[in-house]
């Protein structure tokens, strides 16, 4: 019974898919419940399993799919707690992204196929969690690349999403090249390409070269959960629609490569070289993305830079040898981050830019989408990791987990002995945690105060803000309002699930997930700090700017005056309305004399809001390192260097090659061949005596060629 | 009778009708040096036949088919010479060269033409009689 539902969760969004594709044109009518039911459906199911499963159990079903000459390959099922409650997290926010993409693409002329491309990509990660079969898992891998390719290029009208789709493609197909062979490595070793098998070859010791294999296995992982040096598609990603980045940076593709190395923890653990260069990916990964969000300018490249350094830390909990708290974070993190680009669609929506500069002039930005600003507060909170959401526990969880690597007694969970993790492994996870933690704090700061917190609103903007808030509510439809209050659930109170050991660790591999005190009070001590620190950085910044805009309502005012001393002031003009009050902190410096015209005011209004600064903290922070920072420290441009210009060279060569070498031939044998026509062409007189003559002429030669040659 | 009576006799006969073919003007008489030729085969088949002494003679049987075969080659020769004739008021081979390439080199765009279709440059020519006329 359970075999045939587990079947059915990857089947019927599959099945919806195809569903969809085929009614889109013809019965347009049925493409939203197409899109949404079977994806609904396969949730309810996936939790079904779960529940039915409980703890502690697993469940193997197979059937021979290919028999191979060498290791055969397996329709098989592997059914654990890891995969079931990771099969939970992406029903559920599938399901919630299905939802809101009703309307966030209310109008897209090809919602049809992308809602079946997003159900597609929900049954490739159902088949890569519920996969017993490396082979099979590689299918449902490969899917997902495809369908991430399509989606991110939903707005194939625009360049930045073609390219940003050809990257996402290029770049994991990548580390995919190394995975292949890094399978074929590991099912030739181990002599199956079932899971279960490789895991008891991994316990028994039968793998002959697991350093090979694990770092080979790391190329992909590298490239599909955007690890440095791979990561470089994931911010590019945002060209894609909003909802599509919920789904690809919560639930699936960048999951898939954390429960990868989840699932084949004991083959990685049977060689340190693998978890320290993991660990060493993984610090990389969360301090640059770190500096990099700090320094976006876009909404949602904010986000995916964090979703990059959360994937570091989950990366990090897997070199310290804990896979319970890589798992937590996931799921954790699998939540509020589809909360937060959710919440920042809508933002997006009602603001009608990407642009954090533009939506800190933007004031009552937060009045207009209360319930996103609301939630996405909830989820930046969960995301810095403050008690007690569940970011705080989740991000404890790898800390603790590093905290004992570092000291030699890593967290295995039986699955192999303590000492298999390095210690030097724990050691550079939890300093890039700990420091990551300061720098998740500052840039969640940032966005929040950059875009809900414009200045207080000017006179001339205010005027049209009841107008706005008018229009507030239709910024809002409920198919996108639900699905944040239905993620901020899990978001507000997921992390409890860790406290006692027979909640969720009981799924996993048992053992606490409690976070130590040590590691809760550092973690969350940085993570205040960097939240102070971006503040503080913004009140100056703001303040700053304040006075750079009175200065110049001031100095415009001052030339107004001069220029109408000697008119008497025949306008009044309340005091209030004066510009120079913008800088509520700031002595109100007046010009002594008449009450200014309004003329004199507007021109004041207008030199203030010239003065385009943005209170932006992360000018201060970052210091000289903002340039490099903003773009994403050159790495694209190395890439370009490196690959993309030796590939475009290459490229030239072979034009050339085709061009020049191969058509000339071409061209060549054509205008041979008609010179050859215009000779014979002359000797076709239309005299048949003659045609006859040479026709003798040509017979005698060969009579006599053959007489004298025999 | 020694074989090389017949076979010299049928060269000769061979060579005038290469000659008649090739040098004679008129086309009935190309037609017949045709038939000369021919039968200085058949004269050769016989000769042949009789100096092999062949129980079968097959080479009497091929001369058969040959004189039947040149009959009915001759009768629609002629057929097609009297219809040129009438048609143009002359048998000369030298003066029906219509097949004859053309001396200016014809392009590919006029080739694609179908024949009496007014090609542009045609139509233009046209014009241009009309605007003279």
């Amino acid at each position: 019974m359970t075999v045939t539902l587990a079947a059915l969760v990857p089947a019927l969004p599959a099945l919806g898919a195809a569903a969809g594709l085929a009614a889109g044109r013809r019965a347009p009518g049925f493409v939203r419940p197409l899109a949404v039911l079977p994806v609904a459906a396969s949730a309810v199911l996936a939790l079904l399993v779960a529940l039915d499963l409980g703890t502690g159990r697993t469940l193997d079903a197979a059937t021979r799919l290919t028999p191979t000459g060498g290791p055969a390959i397996d329709l098989a099922i592997h059914l654990d707690g890891l995969a079931t409650a990771i099969a939970v997290l992406v029903g559920t926010v599938a399901t919630c992204v299905q939802v809101y993409s009703t309307a966030y693409l209310r109008d897209d002329p090809r919602y049809p196929s992308y809602a079946a491309l997003v159900s597609l990509f929900t049954a490739a990660m159902m088949l890569v969690v519920y996969s017993g079969d490396l082979i099979v898992l590689l299918v449902g891998w490969e899917v997902m690349g495809i369908c991430s390719y399509f989606l991110i290029g939903h707005h194939w009208e625009t360049a930045d999403a073609r390219s940003a789709s050809l990257k996402a493609f290029l770049v994991t197909k990548l580390g995919d090249v190394p995975f292949l062979f890094g399978l074929f490595a590991l099912g030739a070793d181990a002599g199956t390409f079932r899971i279960s098998g490789v895991l008891d070859a991994a316990a028994h010791g039968h793998l002959g070269h697991p350093t090979l294999v694990a770092l080979l296995l790391l190329a992909g992982v590298a490239g599909k959960s955007a690890q440095f040096p791979l990561h470089t598609w994931l911010p590019d990603a945002m060209a894609g629609p909003t909802p599509v980045s919920a789904l690809i940076h919560a639930a699936t593709m960048v999951a898939a490569g954390i429960y990868l190395v989840a699932r084949l923890l004991p083959v990685f653990l049977l060689s340190a070289a693998a978890l320290v260069v993991l660990a060493v990916l993984a610090a990389v990964t969360m301090v640059g993305s770190g500096l990099c969000a700090l320094a976006q300018d876009d909404l949602k490249r904010v986000l995916a830079y964090s979703t990059v350094g959360q994937l570091g830390y989950m990366a990090g909990a897997l070199a310290s040898g804990d896979r319970d708290a890589a798992v937590f974070h996931l799921l954790g993190h699998g939540f509020f981050k589809a909360l937060l680009f959710l919440a920042a669609g809508v933002v997006i929506h009602a603001a009608h830019t990407n642009s954090l500069t533009a939506m800190s002039r933007m004031p009552g930005l937060r009045r207009r989408v209360p319930d996103a600003s609301w939630t996405m507060g909830i989820g930046l909170v969960a995301l810095v990791g403050l008690p007690p959401l569940t970011g705080f526990f989740t991000k404890e969880s790898v800390l603790t987990a590093a905290e004992h690597a570092a000291t030699g007694e890593a967290l295995t969970r039986g699955l192999g002995p303590a000492d298999a993790v390095p210690a030097a492994a724990g050691w550079i996870v939890l300093v890039a945690g700990a420091v990551t933690a300061l720098l998740t704090g500052a840039y969640a700061t940032r966005l929040w105060l950059l875009a809900f917190h414009a200045p207080a609103a000017r006179p001339v903007v205010s005027a049209l803000a009841p107008d706005d808030a008018a229009g507030g509510r239709a910024a809002e439809p409920h198919a996108m309002r639900w699905p944040l209050w239905v993620l901020a659930v899990p978001t507000l109170a997921f992390g409890v699930a860790g406290l006692r050991t027979d909640w969720l660790p009981s799924l996993l591999d048992g053992g606490s997930l409690r976070p130590s005190s040590d590691t809760a009070v550092l973690g969350t001590g940085l993570a205040a700090a960097g939240v102070l620190v971006a503040y503080t950085a913004w009140r100056a910044a703001s303040r700053q700017v304040a006075r750079a805009q009175a200065d110049a309502a001031n100095t415009a005012l001052e030339r107004a005056a001069a220029e109408h001393a000697v008119r008497p002031a025949g306008t009044q003009a309340a005091p209030e309305e004066t510009p120079a009050d913008l800088a509520a902190d700031l002595p109100p410096a007046r010009p002594a004399g008449a009450p200014p015209t309004h003329e004199a005011i507007d021109a004041a209004i207008a030199a203030a809001e010239a003065v385009a600064l943005t209170p932006d903290p992360a000018r201060t922070l970052l210091g000289p390192l903002l340039t490099p920072a903003t773009r994403g420290f050159g790495l694209d441009r190395l890439y370009a260097a490196v690959f993309a210009a030796p590939t475009a060279a290459a490229a030239r060569l072979a034009r050339f090659l085709d061009r020049e070498v191969v058509e000339g031939y071409v061209q060549g044998s054509g205008l041979g061949a008609r010179l050859l026509g215009a000779a014979v062409r002359r000797a076709q007189n239309g005299n048949a005596q003659a045609y006859l003559g040479a026709l003798l002429a040509g017979a005698v030669v060969l009579a006599v060629a053959v007489a004298v040659g025999t | 009778m020694h074989l090389a009576y017949p076979a010299v006799l049928a060269v000769l006969l061979f060579s005038v009708g290469v000659y008649g073919v090739l040098a004679r003007r008129n086309a009935v008489l190309v037609l017949m040096s045709v038939e000369l030729m021919l039968n200085a085969v058949n004269l050769n088949l016989v000769a042949f036949d009789v100096w092999l002494r062949d129980t079968l003679h097959a080479g009497q049987a091929l001369t058969l088919f040959t004189i039947t075969v040149a009959a009915a080659e001759i009768g629609l020769g002629l057929a097609v010479v009297l219809m040129v004739f009438r048609n143009r008021g002359t048998a000369d081979v030298d003066r029906l060269r219509d097949l004859a390439e053309n001396a200016e080199p014809a392009d590919g765009a006029d080739d694609a033409l179908p024949a009496g279709h007014p090609g542009p440059s045609r139509a233009a020519d046209q014009e241009k009689g009309r605007a003279a006329a």
